[in-house]
């Protein structure tokens, strides 16, 4: 790659490098911008003992879901999960961990580790199971808790656009975790829906700038809706 | 009579204010948007990063790329904003969200709440309940009064692991609203047709019972 050509044509080539044991932070809210392609691969390379850290596991059969079948997750970091049989099957029998964050702290968590802080306090899980063990500091009087950074050996991100130097635009609500996701990855890998010349993309309107990312592939999505509801005219 | 889940969402819908943020959970929350009443302005907000949610779309215009903290798909409000999960709970912690309504399993004197793990059954995760009862400063907790056997939900002390700790000040039952404040619920209204003897019955913590309590005024 010279220079700033970020774009790789094999999904191969996109996860070049994934280890047995490494952290992968994805993107994603439910099955809405899932790197659903990047995830493919991951099952694809049979790497094991993972540490994947994403707002949820997938259903069974697609998303990080497909990644359980083979037992490559070791420990997962969520705050909603249960969509699947398969997943609970393995936390009930002890062969999955996981590590249960809410929502707000697990997006803290990826947007401090990516923006080189290395712990917070939050409120959020003060007096609760989540609260338990970490340390506590009164500010104004109120008590918070302090919670650590997260970062990844590898991030995976679904986005809508980007250009070859990774400037990345995400669409509708399918942004949500990616881009803090996107900032937290040693190496950060973006798949997308359309590649686009530099300069088409409005400056100010770029979502995740290129520094962050260090490799685009351009993919081609099921974008599975997990639950329709519609209005009838 | 204890009140319906939509008449509990009716009675929940006439404490929104005119130019409000609200985040409404999943389960009777969802329903208050239904009777939100018409000529006031509110921007409801969407924990998985959308502030102006819309109704469900019409078969033609479902996009897998619009969804609610569901998981629903949904449409977006002309006005409305779309950002990251971080900026989203940023508004929800920083207390910029006006009022936020979940369910709970129990709730006590202290305003502690208790929501997301019954021990023994299968844990699904807290999602964004436990940072939203932490930054809001005006949550509704709306519940029945009671499970089917009868057993006040309204306790001295939550049983159940915590969602947050001192954090509920309003609570709507199926036959009651109660404000916690000073270490005991205070009844503020009962439901059409109970009596403060049923709730008193069914209220394990301490409940201050004024000498008038209206009955709630629900539109037919």
């Amino acid at each position: 790659m010279a220079g700033f050509n970020k774009v790789v044509t094999s999904y191969a080539d996109a996860m070049a490098g994934l280890k047995d044991g490494m952290t992968v932070i994805a993107g994603g809210f439910g099955l809405c911008g899932i790197p659903e392609n990047l995830i493919q691969e991951i099952k694809r390379l049979a790497v094991t003992d993972l540490t994947v850290v994403s707002n949820n596991c997938g259903v069974d059969g697609f998303g990080l879901g497909v990644l359980l079948e083979d037992r490559q997750i070791k420990t997962m970091i969520a705050s909603y999960v249960g969509e699947n049989a398969l997943f609970e099957q393995q936390m009930l029998s002890g062969e999955l961990e996981v590590i249960l964050t809410p929502q707000g702290t697990l997006a803290e968590k990826m947007r401090a580790g990516g923006a080189g802080i290395p712990a917070f306090f939050t409120a959020t899980g003060y007096g609760t199971p989540i609260g338990e063990g970490k340390e506590v500091r009164e500010f104004d009087g109120r008590p918070y808790i302090l919670e650590e950074a997260i970062k990844g050996d590898f991030a995976i991100v679904k986005a809508w656009k980007a250009d070859r130097y990774g400037n990345v635009v995400y669409r509708h609500t399918a942004r949500n975790f990616n881009p803090l996701a996107a900032t937290a990855g040693k190496i950060t890998v973006v798949e997308v829906e359309e590649l686009v010349e530099p300069g088409e993309l409005d400056p100010a309107d770029v979502h995740t700038p290129g520094i962050y990312v260090d490799r685009v592939i351009l993919g081609k999505f099921e974008k599975r809706i997990e639950k329709r509801t519609v209005r009838t005219r | 009579m204890a009140l319906t889940r939509e008449q509990m969402a009716q009675r929940v819908a006439q404490e929104i204010q005119d130019g409000s943020y609200v985040n409404l959970g999943i389960g009777i929350p969802t329903l208050v948007a239904n009777y939100i009443p018409d000529g006031i302005e509110v921007m409801l907000q969407s924990e998985n990063g959308l502030l102006g949610m819309g109704r469900y779309p019409y078969e033609d215009e479902v996009d897998a790329d619009m969804i609610n903290a569901g998981k629903e798909t949904v449409t977006a409000i002309d006005g409305a904003a779309i950002f990251d999960s971080a900026e989203s709970f940023a508004m929800i912690r920083g207390g910029h969200v006006d009022l936020t309504v979940l369910g709970a399993f129990e709730v006590d004197v202290n305003g502690n709440i208790a929501s997301w793990m019954i021990p023994g059954k299968l844990i699904k995760g807290m999602g964004g309940a436990m940072d939203l009862v932490a930054g809001a400063e005006n949550i509704i907790c709306t519940m029945t009064h009671a499970s089917k056997h009868g057993e006040s939900k309204l306790l001295s002390q939550c049983e159940l692991p915590l969602t947050g700790a001192g954090c509920i000040r309003r609570v709507l039952t199926d036959l009651a609203f109660l404000e916690i404040k000073d270490g005991a619920f205070h009844l503020l209204e009962r439901a059409p047709g109970v009596s403060v003897e049923d709730i008193s019955r069914l209220t394990a913590g301490k409940l201050i019972i004024p000498d008038h309590v209206p009955e709630m005024q629900l539109d037919a």
